[in-house]
């Protein structure tokens, strides 16, 4: 019926190959669900290979006390009790058997001196927790689970962006994009339909993310009505590198501090002594953010406006050994050794909190068919995500969402495509090669990453909020214009970027939105203007949907476990002392 | 700042020409950045690839003044002060368009390697020396520099009967994963062509991970192939022992 | 301002767009195989002065190493180091630097990376012969370790000396300094063998499942750290091994005068 353009059936289309994306379609083949996999780069190349550190799973093999109730404390504290609890416990209960079972397909971890799987520690965590491979985690990751999946059967299709979710009534019922190699159309038919699409990094100047990070899966998620939820929270990695200017942003892994590396400024002091004196450099990453940006902000930074970072006090065959990739990073990119000098670094745009509203057990959105897992939900890392934790939820609930959506295409009936979508889909991308004197893509985007850092970054208050909302809306209008300046469809960075606006528009919005609604200070959130936390809000997540007046922002009640409830008072006590 | 001249690839399958971009360089400038501002500024349909900037995922892999680099990792204080600087794509895989190239061979070699199985009775108590030589393997990054500047490909194109350094690579991490049962000798040798391989050790000079691709992985994987097949004295203790050693040497 | 040209140019020697000076070390490579090959196939053709004697020295050039005439006192109507010579010859010859050495710079397959090669060649790689038979090293290895045996011998001979008496002495010339140098460089090379590194415990798959598996990792860790630096002890050894032939031999010419150092 749809032959006009390349047109693909199957039972479950997961968009997105990073780790969760991967995790999913695993699951969701084994099975029995025909599955697609579509992602916007090469195979293996997803923002999840900069995961460094570790993936956070009470293993105790290093720290016998560790347990899931320990972990699940620690991440509902790291996300101040904002989290969805559910989820945070099904991600604490479950991460040991995911990586046991990434280690049976085939990954690698650092070895304990008895042949277990090595964990190092990690800031807010109770005991060293992190299984790692040196600094490349998420290498290893991402490869097992694309040697898993390639041989279990999976459809790959690569450097394909989905550019539209289709619906049938309520009910999702495939994909419209493009190739991104001929800029050809396809449309994806499908009975059910996982984002995994990653982090929105790409919203602002400074970030650890890569080009695919604009908030795609958020993007397509709330234009198909799904809820998303805690979006006011954005992480700002504390560890970015500063300098050289081409690299700033550049993650630097918290596992440097795991293995003892100390912050201190440029009076030599360890500041973090002022910020927290409990856990030192191993605070959670809201609060050393925060503690650096205060540091340079009052005069005590770095040459290169950041604070710096030394591990050179431990041996260097062992900074070469559990830190290698950063030591080449460093040595290449800024000539800096460490083994022997400190590292300059500062807070870079690192890790959306906020995403999809979904329902723990089974990863499922608020709209029928659509599923969702990764960095693009929202839920189990709360106010703050726990380093070390964004592998172990890619994997917990990557697995969770596969299955819920290859059980919902189970019963579900085949997908309708509705011709007039797909051709308004078209229509949109052909759109950009036909405004004469169209705006550039590029400028808008710096306009718009300017923003971002600027009125909505890691400190936050009234004024700045009120003008980015103003300013978002003059570039929303503006983003009507943009166009292809030169060069066809095929392989076509530019027009990419035409669209790729649109996503980060509607995350830039939604991030602006809901933390001009929350009034208080918590985790990754805060607000100049309101410096403490407010107990309101610390029993409410903000939820964003689209409704046909526009974007609809509301509080709503922390999802909470009645049965769970003991724990989380017993760490609220412990960390009140 | 200085501005230098940029001489980068542009076309496609049916041809290209070198076009000059002059870019202004500040302090500590890579290649990378030099494509992204006159992708910014000059020319919003300039073809790369590129995903982390950090030489971690391999995906800027293209030829800097002739020589197969990652962009993000090549500084421009590192390269000829005063000449300039000439960037072209990958020359062994078709070119899709400007710096992008048809890598999917790559993705259809690796589907034809068994993946790691197990052994059964497979403990998982494996020592840190039991898994860094599988470690440093799985370092790679699949920028497919490797596969790039490998003769045999790039001069001899033998495609179709030779997997190429980064699958010999992958080959040899499964083969000596303590816990895999799988004996992959047959496919080295036949179909894997490894004996096309003559360890001219190009693959591990471009290596970005520093993998020592020829010493760590090839020849090894030669002397197990040689084992099976070629040396007379292991040949012949196998049919001494029996049939059940006739793994040695692969699993 | 635009160049036009397509990229896809790669066929024929020496095309590439490389800017430095890749034929260089294959230049220095040809060059220094070629002298030493064409030296040594003329020390070898001479069948005499190999062996200095004189002040109660015992010098034996390595290339007439072991003395077959002393061993068997055999006489053969040609020099007897080509007896010998083919078996460090093998060993170099299928040694997998050397292979990557004289593959580039002798037969240009390829001469150096991402440059090309001569056109329309058919390549067949390590298949078929002839060289198919670098499968062989092992083999080539296990023979020249009893030479490397015999000169160690020889290297230890070389500290004692004989007095008028007939007596022999501990004592030190600059010739034994050169043989013990030598016997030194070319275990290390020997010793960096990658077939060995594969013999000793290359072959394992688990390095610590068994008393034996442990003990061959510790092997396989030293002979691994010698072979790091296969190449430079490759070249070392060879220069070594030229030079002790080529100062025995000036020596036992008269040519140079061996100083006794202790």
């Amino acid at each position: 019926m749809n032959e006009k353009y390349e047109t693909h059936e199957h039972d479950v289309i997961v968009i997105g190959a990073g780790g969760a994306g991967l995790r999913a379609a695993i699951e969701c083949s084994a099975l029995g669900a025909k599955t697609a996999l579509i992602c916007k780069s090469l195979l293996g190349k997803a923002h999840t290979v900069m995961a460094e550190g570790g993936v956070a799973a009470a293993l105790a093999h290093v720290d016998a006390q560790d347990s899931w109730r320990t972990h699940f404390q620690d991440t509902l504290f790291g996300g101040k009790y904002l989290n969805n609890w559910r989820m945070a416990e099904l991600h604490a209960r479950e991460a040991p058997e995911r990586v046991r079972e990434l280690e049976r397909w085939g990954a690698v971890f650092d070895r304990t001196p008895d042949g277990k799987i090595l964990q190092r520690a990690f800031g807010g965590h109770t005991y060293r927790r992190l299984a790692h491979v040196g600094d490349r985690t998420g290498l290893e990751l991402i490869r097992t689970l694309q040697d898993k999946g390639v041989h279990q059967g999976i459809d790959v299709f690569m450097e394909c962006t989905i550019t539209k979710l289709l619906k049938d009534g309520e009910r999702v019922c495939g994909a419209f994009g493009y190739w991104r190699e001929t800029g050809r159309f396809v449309v994806y038919k499908a009975k059910a339909v996982v984002l995994a699409t990653g982090g929105i990094g790409k919203c602002y100047k400074i970030t650890s993310n890569s080009w695919e990070s604009t908030g795609d899966g958020h993007a397509l998620g709330y234009e198909a009505g799904a809820e998303l939820v805690d979006m006011e929270f954005v992480q700002f990695h504390p560890t970015g590198m500063v300098w050289p200017p081409g690299v700033m942003g550049l993650l630097v892994t918290e596992a440097v501090r795991g293995e003892g590396g100390i912050l201190r400024n440029n009076q030599g002091e360890r500041f973090m002594e002022k910020y927290d004196p409990k856990r030192m450099d191993l605070s959670t990453r809201d609060v050393v953010a925060r503690a650096i940006y205060t540091e340079v902000k009052e005069g005590r930074g770095s040459p290169h406006g950041g604070c710096f970072l030394d591990i050179s006090h431990r041996k260097a065959p062992y900074i070469r050994q559990k830190l290698p990739s950063m030591y080449h990073q460093f040595k290449e990119l800024a000539d800096v050794d460490i083994t022997k000098e400190p590292m300059e670094v500062g807070p870079t745009s690192h890790y959306t909190m906020g995403g999809i509203k979904v329902d723990a057990d089974t990863g499922a959105s608020t709209v029928p068919g659509l599923y969702a897992a990764g960095e693009c939900t929202g839920g189990v890392n709360g106010a703050n995500r726990l380093g070390g934790n964004s592998l172990s939820d890619l994997l917990v609930f990557g697995r969770r969402a596969g299955a819920g959506a290859a059980e919902y295409a189970n019963r579900a009936a085949p997908p309708r495509i509705d011709q007039t979508q797909v051709e308004n889909a078209a229509g949109e991308m052909i759109g950009f090669f036909d405004r004469p004197g169209a705006a550039d893509p590029y400028k808008l985007h710096v306009d718009l990453q300017n923003t971002m850092q600027n009125l909505a970054g890691i400190f936050r208050e009234e004024k700045d909020l009120t003008m980015a909302v103003a300013r978002l809306e003059d570039l929303q209008r503006r983003a009507a214009h943009v166009g292809v300046v030169e060069g066809q469809r095929m392989y076509n960075p530019g027009w990419h970027l035409c669209r790729d606006l649109h996503n980060m528009l509607i995350c830039s919005q939604a991030i602006v939105r809901a933390a001009l609604l929350r009034k208080e200070s918590r985790g990754a959130h805060s607000r100049l203007d309101f410096p403490k936390y407010d107990e309101y809000w610390g029993e409410h997540n903000i939820v964003i949907k689209k409704e046909p007046d526009g974007m609809k922002v509301q509080a709503r009640p922390v999802v909470k476990v009645a049965e769970l409830i003991p724990l989380v008072d017993e760490k609220k006590a412990k960390e009140t002392k | 700042m200085s501005i230098r001249t940029f001489s980068v690839w542009r076309g496609d399958k049916n041809g290209g020409r070198f076009v000059e971009y002059q870019v202004e360089v500040e302090e500590g400038m890579v290649v990378l950045d030099a494509i992204h501002q006159i992708q910014r500024t000059q020319a919003h349909d300039l073809a790369c690839r590129w995903n982390c900037k950090a030489a971690k995922c391999g995906s800027c892999s293209a030829e800097v003044n002739g020589r197969p680099r990652l962009m993000c990792k090549t500084r421009l204080d590192a390269l000829p002060v005063g000449e300039m600087v000439r960037i072209q794509p990958l020359q062994t895989f078709p070119i899709i368009r400007d710096l992008v190239t048809d890598v999917s061979w790559n993705y259809q070699v690796n589907k034809k390697i068994p993946p790691f199985a197990p052994r059964p009775d497979a403990s998982w108590v494996m020592l840190q020396q039991d898994v860094n030589r599988a470690q440093e393997f799985r370092k790679c990054i699949e920028c497919f520099l490797c596969q790039n500047v490998c003769h045999v490909l790039r001069e001899h194109e033998r495609k179709s009967e030779f997997f190429g350094p980064r699958f010999f690579v992958r080959i040899a991490s499964l083969q000596m994963h303590p816990m895999d049962s799988l004996d992959r000798l047959p496919l080295l040798k036949n179909e894997a062509g490894l004996g096309l391989c003559n360890i001219t050790k190009c693959c591990t000079e471009v290596c970005p991970e520093d993998i020592h691709i020829t010493d760590n992985a090839i020849i090894p994987l030669k002397e197990r192939v040689v084992d099976r097949y070629y040396d007379p004295i292991q040949i012949l203790l196998r049919k001494i022992k029996g049939e059940k050693a006739s793994h040695a040497g692969g699993k | 301002m635009a160049q036009t040209g397509s990229v896809l140019e790669r066929n024929g020697l020496g095309v590439t767009a490389r800017r430095d000076a890749w034929w260089l070390q294959p230049l220095l490579v040809f060059l220094g195989l070629t002298a030493f090959g064409v030296y040594a196939m003329w020390a070898a053709w001479q069948g005499n002065n190999y062996l200095y004697q004189a002040h109660g020295a015992y010098y034996l050039s390595p290339f007439y190493s072991p003395d077959l005439h002393v061993l068997f006192g055999i006489q053969l109507p040609f020099s007897f180091a080509f007896l010998i010579l083919w078996i460090p010859l093998g060993f170099r010859a299928t040694c997998y630097y050397y292979r990557k050495a004289y593959y580039r710079s002798y037969f240009l397959d390829p001469p150096a990376c991402a440059v090309g090669e001569p056109k329309g060649r058919c390549y067949r790689g390590e298949r078929a012969f002839p060289f198919i038979l670098q499968n062989f090293h092992r083999y080539f290895f296990y023979l020249a370790t009893l030479l490397l045996l015999s000169l160690w011998y020889d290297a230890v001979r070389s500290f004692f000396f004989r007095d008028p008496a007939g007596q022999l002495h501990f004592g030190v010339g600059v010739g034994s300094l050169v043989l013990l140098f030598n016997v030194l460089t070319l275990s290390a090379f020997t010793l960096g063998c990658n077939s060995l590194r594969h013999l000793v415990g290359g072959r394992l798959d688990c390095f610590s499942c068994s008393a034996a598996a442990r003990t061959r990792h510790k092997l396989w860790s030293g002979v691994s750290l010698l072979n790091l630096k296969h190449a430079p002890w490759a070249w070392i050894s060879l220069f070594a091994v030229g030079f002790a032939d080529l100062y025995v031999r000036l020596c036992a010419m008269g040519v140079w005068h061996d100083v006794r150092i202790f």
